[in-house]
């Protein structure tokens, strides 16, 4: 029965299927909890966090409580904001460049902010200036990306793309300037944990710190999100709907920046999500940004979830995320190719 | 409700000028057709009036107010514009995109409300589209998006509709079906300005035209009057004949001799 009223409607009730999914994304914390190299029982994880919240009396082995708590929580609550931010600046870059085949990674804003995070590490200025540097580098690199179509006079999908490209691999040679002259004792190797995507040494200290700046991201996103929609009807259309097209564009492309930047500070590089999963989002509910970034960013979250969790309980050693995001992704962005080849131009 | 053109003219920065000295206006009710061959500068004419481009020469007054010095936001309460039909890039279902309209009346925390949703329905009533209202805008034919987004100009609410080649692309049927459609929207009370490659419309839809050159210079008059087959002839380079069909009741169009 349900199945046939989600096929009649092709696209499934919006408010029900979100409830859903943060439904799934709560069922599947509590699974990750337990899951890793120290087994532990779903009720014992849902003890620990139920006396982590109310006043409860703190039952059963110190151990378990640090292992939820201080081990694997804070990795949990990085994978959710980093995969979530992700999918979500990945959906708006595609809303306001009208173009579905972009994302972080595809228009080098990870790379520059990644270059930036480097730069940052390089002259030794701490957290914050890590942050700032990543910001940094972020912008950098969106500009970049834009100014080359402008400058060619050709402003197709591919042209954005081919832009994309150019960028991503100056920033990595950057990157390699960065780490040739890099001390190989201590900056190299905290260099190569950014690029890596990893949030296997994520510290609660380094998610607060962040965290606030992407809330204020997704805020300003979520609140402007039927302006992105018409945003990606073009600059005349949106203009003849009475919208301040370079504004509301900087500010929405600036919020998009911030929260791949705040991303690649916690995690370093991670690489798809910000591609698929807007494209998994508008299978179920269709383009429209006013249901399609709320699913994006729990989509994401969920997505990073499972990549997470598999990564640090698959082998004894940790798989760099990158690696699982890309073989599925990969393939996703392939079919997507294949599907979409007649609207290419 | 008056938007009247004064003395408009548009160069491009290298000093090329595309039109100069353009003067018209038009009041609720009436249709105004501007004619040209390609390359005259039509859209870039209707692209000033619509406040896309930024003429450099004259004015656009709406009701004694420079349109310039208006709020977009305002501005689109009371001007929309049909662009040419085109593909769009995400699959927007036909109520999302005519709801689009209703942009200009939305504040920054507020979503649609009922009166929107009878709006964009009422709109979608009056183009007769409700039936596509769920229907993906990317899967329908040409001449059904044509009618989309006049519905979604009709959901602004305006004073004044500014079409760009409102047939452009489409077939036979829908060419007739859309000229009847902005006759009745001008009957309702709109003030509508398109432009157009077919004088045979402009006797259809009545009012008054505005021929542009290829010297980018304009002149005007009402339909009737004022095309006459020694003009168009010298517009188009080619014969045209114009005879009264007693059929019709009105002036007919063609070429070809």
């Amino acid at each position: 029965m349900l199945k046939n009223i989600s096929l009649k409607e092709k696209r499934l009730n919006f408010s029900a299927l979100l409830v859903l999914l943060v439904v799934i994304l709560g069922a599947l914390v509590i699974v990750s909890l337990c899951m890793g190299r120290f087994p532990i029982s779903i009720p014992e994880v849902i003890q620990v966090l139920a006396a982590s919240i109310f006043p409860l009396p703190q039952v059963g082995d110190a151990n378990v409580e640090s292992v939820v708590l201080t081990l694997r929580f804070p990795r949990v609550v990085a994978a959710i904001l980093v995969g979530g931010s992700l999918a979500l600046s990945g959906a708006v870059y595609q809303g306001v460049f009208q173009n579905p085949l972009v994302s972080p990674d595809l228009l080098g804003v990870s790379s520059g902010a990644c270059v930036g995070a480097a730069i940052a590490i390089l002259i030794g200025i701490g957290t914050f200036g890590i942050q700032i540097g990543a910001f940094a580098g972020g912008i950098l690199a969106v500009a970049l990306t834009t100014t080359a179509p402008k400058l060619i006079k050709n402003s197709s999908n591919m042209m954005l793309v081919m832009s994309g490209i150019i960028v991503g691999g100056l920033m990595s040679s950057i990157m390699g300037i960065i780490k040739y002259i890099a001390d190989p004792e201590t900056e190299l190797a905290e260099i190569t944990y950014w690029q890596m995507g990893s949030i296997a040494k994520v510290l609660p200290k380094s998610i607060l710190m962040v965290a606030p700046a992407m809330i204020v991201a997704i805020v300003i996103i979520m609140v402007l999100r039927w302006k992105i929609n018409v945003l990606s009807l073009g600059e005349t259309e949106a203009r003849s709907l009475g919208i301040n097209v370079k504004t509301t564009r900087r500010i929405v492309i600036i919020c998009a920046t911030l929260l791949t930047a705040s991303s690649v500070c916690i995690s370093g590089t991670i690489g798809w999500v910000g591609l698929v999963v807007p494209h998994l989002g508008r299978l179920m509910v269709g383009p429209n940004n006013m249901k399609l970034l709320p699913v994006s960013f729990v989509l994401g979250g969920i997505f990073l979830l499972i990549i997470d969790t598999i990564a640090r309980t698959i082998t004894s050693a940790e798989l760099p995320l990158s690696i699982l995001t890309g073989l599925i992704g990969a393939p996703f962005y392939f079919y997507l190719l294949k599907k979409e080849r007649m609207n290419l131009s | 409700m008056k938007l009247e053109i004064t003395e408009l003219g548009f160069s491009y920065p290298n000093g090329k000028q595309i039109f100069g000295n353009v003067s018209f206006d038009v009041e609720k009710g009436d249709v105004f057709s501007i004619l040209g061959p390609n390359g005259a500068g039509k859209s870039t004419l209707l692209n000033c009036i619509s406040n896309l481009n930024e003429p450099t020469q004259g004015a656009i007054f709406l009701d004694n107010e420079k349109i310039q010095e208006l709020s977009l936001k305002i501005f689109a309460q009371k001007i929309s514009y049909v662009p040419q039909i085109h593909k769009p890039t995400y699959a927007f279902t036909v109520e999302e995109f005519v709801a689009m309209g209703r942009t200009p009346y939305m504040r920054t925390f507020r979503k649609l409300n009922n009166t929107d949703d009878y709006i964009i329905g009422q709109a979608m009533d009056q183009v007769r589209i409700t039936h596509l209202r769920k229907k993906p805008y990317t899967q329908i034919s040409g001449g059904e998006r044509q009618l989309v987004t006049i519905a979604r100009a009709i959901a602004q609410e305006p004073d004044f509709i500014l079409l760009d080649e409102p047939t452009a692309h489409l077939d036979f049927g829908n060419q007739i079906k859309t000229m009847k459609l902005i006759k009745n929207l001008a009957e309702k009370g709109y003030g509508i300005i398109m432009t157009t490659h077919n004088p045979d419309q402009v006797f259809f839809v009545g009012g008054r035209v505005g021929i542009l050159n290829k010297k980018g210079q304009f002149e005007m008059g009402e339909a009737n009057e004022y095309l006459s087959e020694d003009r168009l002839g010298y517009i188009y380079s080619e014969p045209v004949h114009i005879f009264y069909s007693h059929a019709l009741k009105r002036n007919v169009c063609t070429s070809g001799c």
